[in-house]
Parts: C-alpha cells; sequence; structure tokens
C-alpha cells in the first residue's frame, strides 16, 4: 500500500533496465545480421539460427546434452544415499552434514575446478599416489581428458543434488514408514514405494537444477578439457568475447535458454503423469 | 526410534565428504609446498604468501575486487531490502508477478546474463570496466538479499507495527524504531551474502569486467589457464578461508537474530 508506492519503481526499474531490457536485446539481435567488422546491422536475418543447424554445431549440441545429462545421472545416484543418511541420521549429525554440505557452494567453482588440475596432472597427487604405490609405471594422462570435464562437473554439482533431496526426505512423515513394515514390507520395498515417491520433488529440483547449470558452465571444460570437448557455452563464449559473431552467439542463446525451458517442462510433467499413474494404481 | 540407515550408507556418506573435501584441501597444503612444479612435497614454506602480497598485479586485482564488492554490496542491499519491504504489501497477481522477476537473476544462467549485459553496455557505448561490473553484481545480488529479508519479514508479525502506529508514530518512526530492528539480522546476513558473490564471481565478471578492472576471480582464471603455479594456490586458500569466514558469520547472525525475536516479542 503506502510502502510500496516509493519502495517498488527502483528496484522495477533496476531489473528492467539491466536485466529484462538486455535479454530482450539478445533475442532481437539473435534475428540480424552483422557487416564484415562484426557489427551488429539491423536488417533481419536468420543466419544466426541457419548456423546452428551445422552438422559441426549440431555435433557439438548434442554433445552438450549428453554430457549435462550424464552428470546429472551420476550426482543423482552418489548423492541420493548421502542425502538419506543426513535425513535420518540425528540432529546433530543432520546439523552438521547439512553445513558441510553447503560450504562448498560458497568456495568459488573457478577454486574447485582448479584443483582437479593439481590432481589429475601428470606431476599431479593422483598420478603420484600411483606411481608410488606401484600401480602405474609411467603417469597416466587424466587432464584434458572427457573424464577430466565428467568429473569437475558432478565434483562442482553434488551440493545441487543433495540439499533438494534431503529437503524432501526430511520433510516426508516417517510413521509412513512405520506403516509399510507394520503392514509387512521389507526395508527395500519400504523405499521404493514409500519413501522414493516420496522425495521424487527433491530429485526433481535437484536434476533441473544440475542440468541447467551444467550446461552453461563453460569453465569446466575449458580448465579440464581438452580441445574435443567442446560445450555449446564454450561456443556462446567465444562468439560474444572472441569471434564477435553476435548474432550466431545470440541466436545459440535463445536455443540454449528454450531447450532448458523445453527439459524442464517435459521433466516437469513427465514427474506429474507417473504420480497420477501410481496414485490411480493405489486407488 | 529404529535405526533406519544402513552402514554401507554411512560409509558412503563419509567417503563423499571426503571427495568433497579433499581437492579443497590439496589447494590448501599445495599453497605451503616449497615444491614450485612438482607434485611432491618439500618441504613447508610461506614464500608463496609474500610473493603473492608483493605482486602488484594481484594487489591492483584485490582493490578492484573490493571496491567493486562493497559499492555492489551496499546498492543491492537497499535494493534487495526495498523490495522485501515493498513485496510485502502487494497481493495477488502483482505480489507473484513481482516475486517472480526478483527470482530471475537466480534462475538465468550467469553467461547468459554476463552476455546480455555485454551487448547491452556495448550498444550505449558503455566502456566496460568497474561500473559495468558493478552494475552486473548488484543485479544478481539484489536477488539474494531479496530472498534473506523477505523470510525474515514473513517470520514476523505486522501487529508491532500496527501498535506503533495506533500510538501515534509517523510511518518513518515505525520504521526506524520497530521494523528495522526487527530486519536487521536479516539485512546484514543478505549483506555478507551479497558481499561474498560479488568477491566469488567470476562468469558473469568476466563478460563486462575491462582490461582495468580485472578482480580476483578474473585474475586466477587467467593463471589457470596459463599453468599452475603456487601462488595461485596461496590466492586460492586466502579466497577460500573468507568466502567461508563470511558465510558462516552471516548464518551465526541470522540464528542469533531467531533467538532474540523470541526474546523480545515476548516482554511486549
Amino acid at each position: 500500500m503506502r510502502n510500496s508506492r516509493f519502495l517498488l519503481p527502483p528496484v522495477l526499474l533496476w531489473l528492467s533496465l539491466f536485466l529484462v531490457i538486455p535479454m530482450l536485446i539478445v533475442v532481437g539481435i539473435s534475428f540480424l545480421s552483422r557487416d564484415t567488422l562484426g557489427r551488429v546491422v539491423f536488417e533481419f536475418n536468420l543466419e544466426g539460427y541457419r548456423t546452428f543447424f551445422d552438422p559441426l554445431y549440431l555435433g557439438i549440441y548434442w554433445d552438450t546434452l549428453v554430457l549435462s545429462l550424464l552428470t546429472t545421472v551420476i550426482c543423482l545416484l552418489v548423492s541420493y544415499p548421502l542425502a538419506y543418511y543426513i535425513a535420518n541420521a540425528s540432529p546433530r549429525v543432520q546439523t552438521w552434514g547439512l553445513v558441510l554440505i553447503t560450504i562448498p557452494f560458497w568456495i568459488n567453482f573457478l577454486i574447485r575446478t582448479y584443483a582437479w588440475v593439481l590432481l589429475l596432472r601428470t606431476q599431479g597427487v593422483v598420478n603420484s599416489a600411483l606411481l608410488w604405490l606401484g600401480w602405474i609405471d609411467e603417469p597416466i594422462q587424466m587432464l584434458y581428458t572427457y573424464g577430466a570435464v565428467l568429473m569437475g562437473m558432478v565434483y562442482n554439482f553434488i551440493p545441487f543434488m543433495v540439499l533438494p533431496i534431503y529437503v524432501a526426505l526430511e520433510q516426508m512423515d516417517k510413521r509412513l514408514l512405520d506403516a509399510a513394515s507394520d503392514l509387512g514390507a521389507s526395508r527395500w520395498k519400504a523405499f521404493l514405494h514409500v519413501t522414493l515417491p516420496q522425495s521424487k520433488s527433491g530429485i526433481m529440483t535437484g536434476a533441473v537444477l544440475v542440468y541447467v547449470s551444467t550446461s552453461g558452465m563453460f569453465v569446466v571444460t575449458d580448465i579440464l578439457g581438452g580441445a574435443k570437448s567442446t560445450m555449446i557455452s564454450n561456443i556462446i563464449q567465444t562468439q560474444f568475447l572472441g569471434a564477435r559473431n553476435w548474432p550466431f552467439g545470440a541466436a545459440l542463446s535463445v536455443i540454449f535458454v528454450v531447450t532448458s525451458l523445453i527439459l524442464i517442462l517435459l521433466f516437469n510433467r513427465a514427474m506429474q503423469a507417473r504420480h497420477q499413474r501410481v496414485g490411480e494404481g493405489r486407488a | 526410534m529404529k535405526k533406519r540407515s544402513h552402514p554401507l550408507l554411512g560409509i558412503h556418506s563419509y567417503l563423499m565428504l571426503a571427495f568433497i573435501y579433499m581437492p579443497i584441501l590439496i589447494i590448501i597444503i599445495y599453497s605451503f609446498n616449497s615444491a614450485r612444479l612438482s607434485g611432491n612435497w618439500e618441504g613447508f614454506t610461506l614464500d608463496w604468501y609474500t610473493s603473492l602480497f608483493q605482486n602488484r598485479h594481484v594487489r591492483e586485482a584485490l582493490m578492484n575486487s573490493l571496491t567493486i564488492a562493497i559499492t555492489s554490496t551496499v546498492v543491492s542491499t537497499m535494493l534487495g531490502t526495498a523490495a522485501a519491504l515493498a513485496l510485502r504489501d502487494l497481493r495477488g497477481k502483482k505480489r507473484s508477478g513481482m516475486n517472480g522477476l526478483l527470482y530471475l537473476p537466480v534462475i538465468i544462467p550467469d553467461i547468459i546474463m554476463g552476455l546480455s549485459l555485454l551487448v547491452m553496455f556495448s550498444q550505449l557505448n558503455m566502456p566496460l570496466g568497474k561500473t559495468t561490473v558493478m552494475i552486473a553484481h548488484i543485479t544478481f545480488s539484489l536477488s539474494y538479499v531479496y530472498v534473506v529479508v523477505t523470510a525474515r519479514l514473513s517470520g514476523m508479525g505486522k501487529q508491532l507495527e500496527e501498535a506503533a502506529q495506533d500510538l501515534g508514530a509517523t510511518p518513518w518512526q515505525t520504521f526506524r524504531h520497530v521494523t528495522l530492528p526487527q530486519i536487521a539480522p536479516g539485512i546484514i546476513s543478505g549483506a555478507l551474502i551479497a558481499f561474498t558473490l560479488s568477491l566469488d564471481d567470476f562468469m558473469v565478471s568476466f563478460f563486462v569486467a575491462g582490461p582495468s578492472s580485472t578482480t580476483l576471480p578474473i585474475y586466477i582464471y587467467a593463471q589457470v589457464k596459463r599453468g599452475i603455479s603456487p601462488e595461485i594456490n596461496a590466492l586460492c586458500t586466502l579466497l577460500i578461508l573468507v568466502s567461508i569466514t563470511l558465510i558462516l558469520l552471516s548464518q551465526y547472525i541470522l540464528n542469533r537474530g531467531n533467538n532474540d525475536k523470541k526474546h523480545k516479542t515476548l516482554p511486549i
């Protein structure tokens, strides 16, 4: 009422000016052309989108999807048990577990990625350890490989998966498990039919968070990956900072954001549909 | 209560924690290793820290980072708090629309935010420098301040403010003596988060920083691309410690604020 009259306009203005309008400009530029110097020219053109369908870029796009999905699945597999353990632990362990999972959030991901350079390089910690143990005779090339990129991605995004799943599991009504066991369900069955469905919202949130963050993370491929591991975000970055083909970069950004949104929606719908089916099955 | 966790789960969880913290510990340990290039431990040294402080580029980057972080913290804290207060008075569609807009900077991938600001600044012929980085940092930080202050506001009723108004306080007096003291922990905690985010940001700054506005993370990136150096380990160690300290402090203030609230509301 009285407050919002003068408190709202500054924020509204700020976000319109530095968030909404810039994004609209990017959408606009994706439909424009550029001159020989790389400047944007006000002339309608679909060249940016056409370039995307070049087999080279389609291939990179596919690789990005695969890498992001792989990261999401691995994160889910290793994070679920951890989240489950914390959610079922004593209050003291829960508090500490949460603090320990949240701290990496606040450590620069650039630094966390760089740590893997120290670990994986030829003279790095892992190679030195393996040599010392006598398991290998000469250092293995681990840095600048696909595996290194995948490792860096999973490592960076584990907290994104653990926290939402923990929240879902923590909010779950634990009496349901007692009911299941009273009705003769084994622990495994109770987990499969009670716990897992109840934590679906957490899994979904975590998966979306990890997926969307991975596909935008050009730094990990930049630092840990070789020449072959290029993601669509690396291409976007080059178009804006190096190659100066803004219409193409803008078109890629639009495609990137739109596909992320579509995937999120599809995932959402799939989860809802499954939820309904399970509900009907029970009834 | 029945014990529900399988022992394997416990082992897995501790291994995961080790996995999460081992790389961070490795950086910290290596920052004290006197070996320049090899991965072996060749003795304890503080040389990398001294050479770090003597490095002119590092000092410059540190000054840039601090200037940007302090400015963006002040502005984003004011904007975020104003937004939280304003939205409390809104209802219905207007409120959910504004709420969505305020969450947008959190949801949008950093790379998109960075490049779209770059595009706009260059269309406006604005030279890239500290100002452009500050604008970018304010934009994403204000969302986090908004979230923290809103959480704090929703935890307090309007009774105290209404009582103050009934007793003849002006809106400003009510805000200054009733609302502000109650949401202060939220504001301070939000400001600390904003400061940390600004100090740590790489992605957005990478797009909107000019040659004269290299921040610490951008400096680190440039060095890491060139190869590893022990000074970078030392710099990373310092940045890790600063981030963790600030965040723990912010959480501490928020928690202490919660206890205070219980004590304060009762006597009145």
